[in-house]
């Protein structure tokens, strides 16, 4: 018995000397973190980089677009994920803590309108419709509502938590504000519940990223959305890379740390990355550019070019060539 | 006349009293029957539970390499090794951590302060005890926000399994005090007074008596609390678990690699300490589970039902080890 109570004190005695100790050496790894929209293709980077590293090591963790820059701009992580650009914010606290980043555009994402298989009526909507029934302090409650036609068939609203940056891309292209919406509507973090939700409900609307339409295409129907040229387009994987499904996609984004850039390992990993993307980008259920979009990225990287072509702020329907043709700051 | 009347009233009671006596019984078996129907019914949910996650995993359950596979984007590769040894190596520092202090201050509050002269100390044991009840009840996501502030910020101890253990040790150390003293408190009065009596200190009753004597009930309560944090996401993800990890914390005295400043090629550079997997990057059953269960991608909800049948068998191999050890230590006790 008295051993037993002794282990326990040689146990606190252990403990409280481990923890006087500072970490005997920084991680060996690549440390990634940031936007969980980004993180299913750095997940198959990962996953795909280390069969053949050697042994260098890569962590992917989730805090979100903004909580993976705050450990970012500290200098906690190598690089991180992002469902949207830098923002202003973010780049104070970068230049506070003279984090200097290269700014990689990764892969597309589209946002898909769905309702459920049996709406008949609702083949494709326009972005004035959807902000009407989006917009903050909306009232319209049945589809006859939105459009004169539409049959009485009451309107139930399904979208992502207000946490996520599906969310606050939705609202910026669809409302004109970032994060500004109704808020009667069924809300989950989980876009597995929102599918259901949309499937059992005759008039129900809803948005979350393509990649859940895809894998649920049974259960939910996708509504086409009247782009800027007043043409009606379906997001597919072509519609949404050249362009044509506007404003529903978004390109997201890696960010290098200038620091961690000059690591060996790093750019081994960040040149794995772009010239695999085409298809570690497929196998994530992301659109990817085409593979001369890719070089350009990497000649960005390699050329240690450093800020943002976006200047804090987030822009709706932006192309890739347009992106990949302004000149950072 | 009168006797008969008298007979007859008597009568008039026995009848009410058995009719009383029948409805009361009836109640009785009533209510029993109601209470066993809901304890059904509790249970007949949580195997439901277990049974459709035991369906929904079984495709991977008895497949060896998801035991033995890192987490991967595909859904028939992805495995829980790394989960399941982060969760083991979290929860072992969490052990060694909050028991010491745990039991350590259960025994202070349980025997010297409640028998302080002071009044300053019991107010302050009172204020102690007030602020230990409370922080058993507080929701498990502001021990996280602790643990990210003390350990994380200001200890700069990082995305460590250190961190994850230690931070769940505070979790789990307000239910370690509680059950210490409660432990104590069953140790009969007459033992303590008798080992004083013969000439025993204080510490050397509390040491070879009290102590031996309410182990069993101690660790009881040390298990019960580890199996609650063995299921925790929040604080993790709050002091920062990875979520995909490809790797094990190193072991001590293995050999370490790093890059190469020139090549990137990794190249052998000395060996880890013995407290090298302390700061180790870690990710835990739960979190793992929660990142299968979100995926646009059907078919990891498979993994999903799998990892939670196994967090389930933990707990319960968890759960029975703390029955084990409280009949064992129990039957040693001769008083």
């Amino acid at each position: 018995m008295r051993s037993t109570v002794f282990k326990f004190a040689a146990a606190a005695l252990t403990v409280s000397t481990v923890a006087s100790f500072a970490p005997a050496q920084a991680q060996q790894a690549i440390s990634i973190d940031g936007s969980s929209t980004v993180f299913p293709i750095l997940e198959v980077a990962a996953s795909e980089f280390q069969k053949n590293s050697g042994g260098i090591r890569v962590t992917v963790a989730l805090s979100g677009t903004g909580g993976g820059f705050r450990k970012f701009c500290n200098g906690e992580t190598d690089i991180s994920n992002a469902s949207r650009p830098i923002a202003a914010r973010e780049i104070e606290a970068c230049n506070k803590n003279g984090t200097r980043y290269i700014e990689m555009p990764i892969a597309f994402d589209g946002l898909a309108v769905v309702v459920n298989p049996q709406n008949t009526w609702a083949r494709d909507l326009t972005s004035a419709e959807l902000k009407r029934v989006w917009e903050p302090g909306s009232k319209l409650n049945n589809w006859s509502q939105v459009r004169q036609g539409f049959p009485n068939v009451p309107l139930r609203l399904f979208g992502p938590g207000t946490a996520s940056g599906t969310f606050d891309y939705f609202t910026e292209a669809i409302v004109g504000k970032s994060r500004s919406s109704r808020t009667d509507f069924t809300a989950s973090e989980d876009d597995n519940v929102l599918v259901q939700g949309v499937s059992r409900d005759r008039g129900a609307l809803g948005f979350f990223g393509k990649a859940y339409y895809n894998e649920n295409k049974t259960r939910v129907r996708a509504v086409a959305i009247v782009n800027e040229s007043g043409r009606a387009v379906l997001p597919t994987d072509q519609t949404v890379s050249d362009g044509s499904y506007n404003p529903l996609s978004r390109p997201m984004f890696i960010y290098v740390s200038e620091r961690s850039a000059k690591r060996p390992e790093v750019r081994r990993f960040v040149t794995f990355l772009m010239n695999s993307a085409p298809s570690l980008v497929k196998k994530a259920d992301y659109i990817p550019f085409t593979r001369s979009q890719y070089s350009q990225i990497l000649t960005i990287f390699n050329r240690n070019r450093v800020g943002t072509v976006f200047g804090g702020k987030n822009q709706v329907g932006v192309r890739i060539s347009e992106i990949l043709s302004r000149s950072a700051q | 006349m009168q006797g008969e009347e008298l007979d007859l009233s008597a009568i008039v009671k026995d009848v009410q009293m058995r009719k009383s006596i029948s409805i009361r019984k009836f109640w009785d078996v009533l209510f029993s029957f109601v209470a066993l129907s809901f304890l059904i019914l509790g249970l007949a949910i949580l195997l439901l539970l277990i049974f459709q996650l035991f369906v929904d995993g079984r495709g991977l359950l008895f497949s060896w390499s998801f035991y033995t596979s890192f987490p991967a984007p595909n859904a028939a590769e992805a495995g829980i090794l790394s989960a399941f040894v982060g969760s083991l190596f979290v929860i072992c520092v969490t052990v060694l951590f909050a028991i010491p202090i745990g039991v350590a201050a259960g025994v202070y509050l349980e025997e010297y302060a409640k028998s302080s002269s002071s009044p300053a100390v019991r107010i302050l044991t009172d204020f102690i005890e007030i602020n230990i009840t409370n922080l058993a009840g507080v929701p498990s996501i502001v021990y996280g926000l602790l643990g990210l502030e003390i350990f994380k910020e200001t200890f700069k101890l990082g995305n460590s399994v250190l961190t994850a253990g230690m931070t769940l040790g505070i979790l789990v150390l307000p239910v370690i005090v509680v059950t210490t003293r409660e432990a104590l408190k069953s140790v009969p009065s007459t033992l303590k007074e008798g080992s004083i009596a013969i000439g025993a200190s204080k510490w050397q009753t509390i040491w070879d008596l009290i102590l031996p004597a309410s182990i069993g009930s101690i660790l009881t309560g040390v298990i019960v609390s580890v199996s609650r944090a063995i299921g925790e996401t929040a604080p993790l993800i709050t002091v920062g678990a990875l979520t995909f990890i490809a790797f094990l914390p190193p072991l001590p005295f293995s050999d370490r690699f790093a890059p190469d400043p020139q090549t990137g090629e990794l190249v052998r550079a000395g060996q880890y300490g013995l407290f090298d997997w302390l700061f180790s990057g870690y990710t835990v059953m739960p979190i793992q589970m929660f990142d299968w269960v979100g995926r646009p991608n059907p078919e990891f909800r498979v993994n999903a039902a799998a990892a939670g049948v196994v967090l389930v068998l933990l707990t319960l191999v968890l759960n029975s080890a703390a029955i084990f050890l409280r009949i064992y230590f129990r039957r040693r006790i001769k008083w």
